[in-house]
């Protein structure tokens, strides 16, 4: 409270000083604040989670601010609406970069509005800063990328299957559209090089909930795990008829590689206790930074029973990792950023982070967890440390082989 | 063999849940009801509301669903619908907007959301109803694990099927529908209240939404977006059956669920979706009244 009105005071006694100030000083002054844009649906189908994503944009803008801003300016985040809209995200993304001049913009969420935005990032030179896990063939040097790779969530979560749980024949299934097709291709290769099979790889449309047949396929099947890349509402429905089946996770587990705590929580927790998800970030972490996060996320949004989940944590983290890389370099612009970002490390609520030299993806470090009925993650396996971030792993790029260099792709090598 | 078929009824019982209501208000009225997939949508968020305000199970949910989409259906015949018979397409907008004002009434905890003030179970996230105990799990019968809740919904939907047939053909109320589906002038000229049979037949029609979207809440999530899809599916089904005919809507929910789940288990779920609109298509094309007609004079 104490901190509440001392903030206040100061604002009116700035405010006050301002306006007694002449005007080209005022002017001046205004010119302290930097914009940044914040781009995500704030109406439509995909407003639900996006909400959340510019809220810990907005919570990460306001913590730096209160700790002084960057170079001493205060940010200024514009937040517009993208309408769960590709065509929409497209158009926001240029009155974000040419009319309010932002050199930075925080946002998307879907790889189709990300795709959409690309062109307007690249044709201007700003920098988009993007925090969901994607399916990768993707290598811009106008977005900095802070959501996990197909690497990072599947290179050990596959051997892990294989050789902890003893699992050797997989069904995959997925939403029909790139990211569970990318997806699918990776794991495929790591099922062989891990001596299992695959026997099967469904699809269903993206918005569907009617799994009757593709559960009742798995059952046939024969398979002993599914790697399911289902995204959105479909996801619900798919666990809760895997029960009604009769299928225990006991004995087909789910591992799941977009199922978060949102759609846990949203099905009921009992029908998913057991099953698998691949994360860097789980809200269940025991750690003083990831509790602090959750709480200071919850009085944000005033929400007590707000959830935190990967891309959330990314949304916030990106940010401070955007003011480290304009400090270092001294300047606000694209190209000072771009530069400027190379290797920074920030220690995130969930751990180290770190943005690759090369191909401005983020390091991460790949988790399992196990969901208990409380509709919480129990971590059953961790990586040692942050993994490198290869977005061509499925193309064969290895970390010493890059196709995605600071130069850019390399597309000799595809 | 006998798992194939039970997965088709099973398809075709959740067409038939949305589309027997459609059948009523589409079929026999005659309006191009777009709100249909929004009466469905409130009766699962009826079941959401009365399980945490109320502690009320899902079997308990279904007359609530029923009285409160029911009311809700009688409120929009009287204040817009009413206005609108005979023109088809001021009907299709008008009915739009609605879906899109009850969508975002929902969403937006009806205004509430504005002031800070949240309730429990509505806005913009997904909800889910628990499934009681005795609904879950499988079931032993002719050598299969037949999905208990499936089975519960091709319970519920004959159970419905037959009293909307029972209303339609053996009751008073039933006589008078038929009467103003042959021809309405005529009906009124014999001394049927036209207005007020229309308004009573919306009602039953919105209500037989609401009961179905308090079963679709037991097997898939519930958000204020949830009939967008459903009454394409709906109306899908009417047309291809005939519209007008009860058992038309049965046959060809029952069709077209068995040919979806025949094609998506010998090849996938992408082609059973599209062997479905092809068959659908093949019926308009052949035969453009629908599966079954009857013959007017």
């Amino acid at each position: 409270m104490t901190l509440k009105r001392r903030q206040f005071l100061t604002t009116a006694a700035l405010s006050a000083g301002a306006l007694a100030l002449p005007g080209y000083l005022r002017g001046a002054f205004a010119a302290e604040t930097i914009q940044v844009g914040a781009l995500y649906s704030q109406t439509g189908g995909l407003s639900v989670a996006e909400k959340m994503l510019a809220a810990a944009v907005q919570m990460a803008a306001t913590e730096i601010n209160a700790a002084g801003g960057v170079m001493g300016r205060q940010i200024e985040v514009v937040v517009e609406d993208g309408a769960s809209d590709p065509k929409t995200f497209a158009e926001k993304a240029q009155k974000l970069v040419i009319k309010d001049k932002a050199q930075t913009v925080f946002g998307c969420h879907t790889s189709a509005s990300r795709k959409a935005v690309l062109p307007v990032f690249e044709r201007r030179n700003a920098m988009l800063f993007y925090q969901t896990h994607y399916e990768g063939f993707e290598c811009s040097r106008n977005v900095v990328y802070s959501g996990a790779v197909p690497n990072q969530q599947l290179g050990n979560y596959i051997p892990w299957i294989i050789e902890k749980l003893g699992k050797k024949k997989f069904f995959i299934v997925g939403s029909n559209y790139v990211y569970p097709r990318e997806m699918a291709k990776v794991s495929k290769g790591l099922i062989e090089a891990g001596g299992a099979e695959w026997v099967a790889d469904e699809y269903l449309e993206l918005g569907h909930s009617e799994w009757a047949v593709t559960v009742s396929k798995i059952k046939e099947s024969g398979a002993d795990v599914v790697l399911s890349n289902v995204v959105g509402d479909s996801i619900i429905s798919f666990y809760r008829e895997f029960a009604n089946q009769g299928l225990k996770q006991d004995q087909i587990p789910i591992c799941a590689t977009v199922t978060s705590e949102i759609e846990i929580a949203a099905m009921g927790a009992e029908y998913a206790a057991g099953s698998y998800t691949s994360f860097p970030y789980f809200m269940s972490m025991d750690l003083p930074t990831n509790t602090s996060f959750i709480e200071r996320f919850r009085a944000f949004v005033n929400d007590p029973k707000a959830i935190s989940y990967h891309s959330l944590e990314a949304a916030y983290f990106q940010v401070f990792l955007w003011k480290q890389a304009v400090e270092k370099a001294g300047d606000f612009s694209a190209d000072a950023i771009r530069e400027g970002v190379r290797g920074q490390t920030f220690a995130a609520p969930g751990g180290t982070v770190k943005i690759d030299e090369d191909n401005l993806h983020c390091w991460l470090t790949p988790r399992i967890g196990q969901w208990q009925a409380d509709g919480q993650s129990k971590i059953v396996d961790e990586s040692p440390e942050p993994i490198k971030p290869l977005p061509y792993a499925a193309y064969g790029e290895t970390a010493e082989n890059l196709f995605c260099t600071a130069e850019g792709l390399d597309s000799s090598k595809l | 063999m006998f798992d194939i078929f039970f997965i088709g009824l099973s398809l075709s019982s959740v067409l038939l849940l949305v589309a027997l209501g459609l059948a009523v208000t589409y079929g026999a009225m005659g309006i191009i009801n777009m709100a249909h997939g929004e009466m469905v949508m409130i009766g699962a968020y009826v079941a959401v509301l009365a399980n945490i305000w109320l502690g009320a199970n899902l079997f308990a949910a279904i007359p609530l669903a029923f009285a409160a989409t029911a009311l809700l259906g009688l409120a929009l015949e009287r204040l817009v619908v009413r206005r609108l018979y005979g023109r088809l397409l001021d009907t299709l907008l008008a009915t739009w907007g609605i879906a899109i004002l009850l969508q975002q009434a929902i969403r937006l905890e009806f205004g509430l959301s504005f002031f800070g003030l949240h309730v429990e179970g509505l806005g913009a996230g997904l909800q889910n109803v628990p499934v009681p105990q005795m609904l879950q799990g499988t079931l032993q019968l002719f050598g299969q694990d037949l999905n208990i809740y499936r089975m519960f919904i091709v319970l519920v939907t004959a159970v419905l099927a037959g009293l909307t047939w029972a209303v339609l053909y053996r009751t008073p109320l039933g006589m008078k529908v038929r009467a103003i589906i042959r021809n309405p002038q005529m009906a009124a000229a014999c001394g049927i209240d036209v207005k007020q049979t229309n308004a009573i037949t919306f009602a039953l029609g919105s209500g037989l939404a609401g009961v179905a979207g308090v079963l679709m809440a037991g097997f898939r999530s519930v958000s204020p977006d949830m009939g967008a899809t459903m009454v394409v599916d709906g109306f899908m089904v009417v047309v291809t059956g005939g519209v007008g005919s009860l058992l038309g809507t049965i046959a060809a929910s029952g069709l077209l669920g068995e040919i979806n789940a025949l094609v998506a288990i010998f090849s996938n779920e992408i082609a059973g979706r599209a062997a479905v609109l092809a068959v659908v298509i093949g019926v308009i094309l052949l035969k453009p009244a629908g599966l079954f007609t009857f013959k007017g004079r």
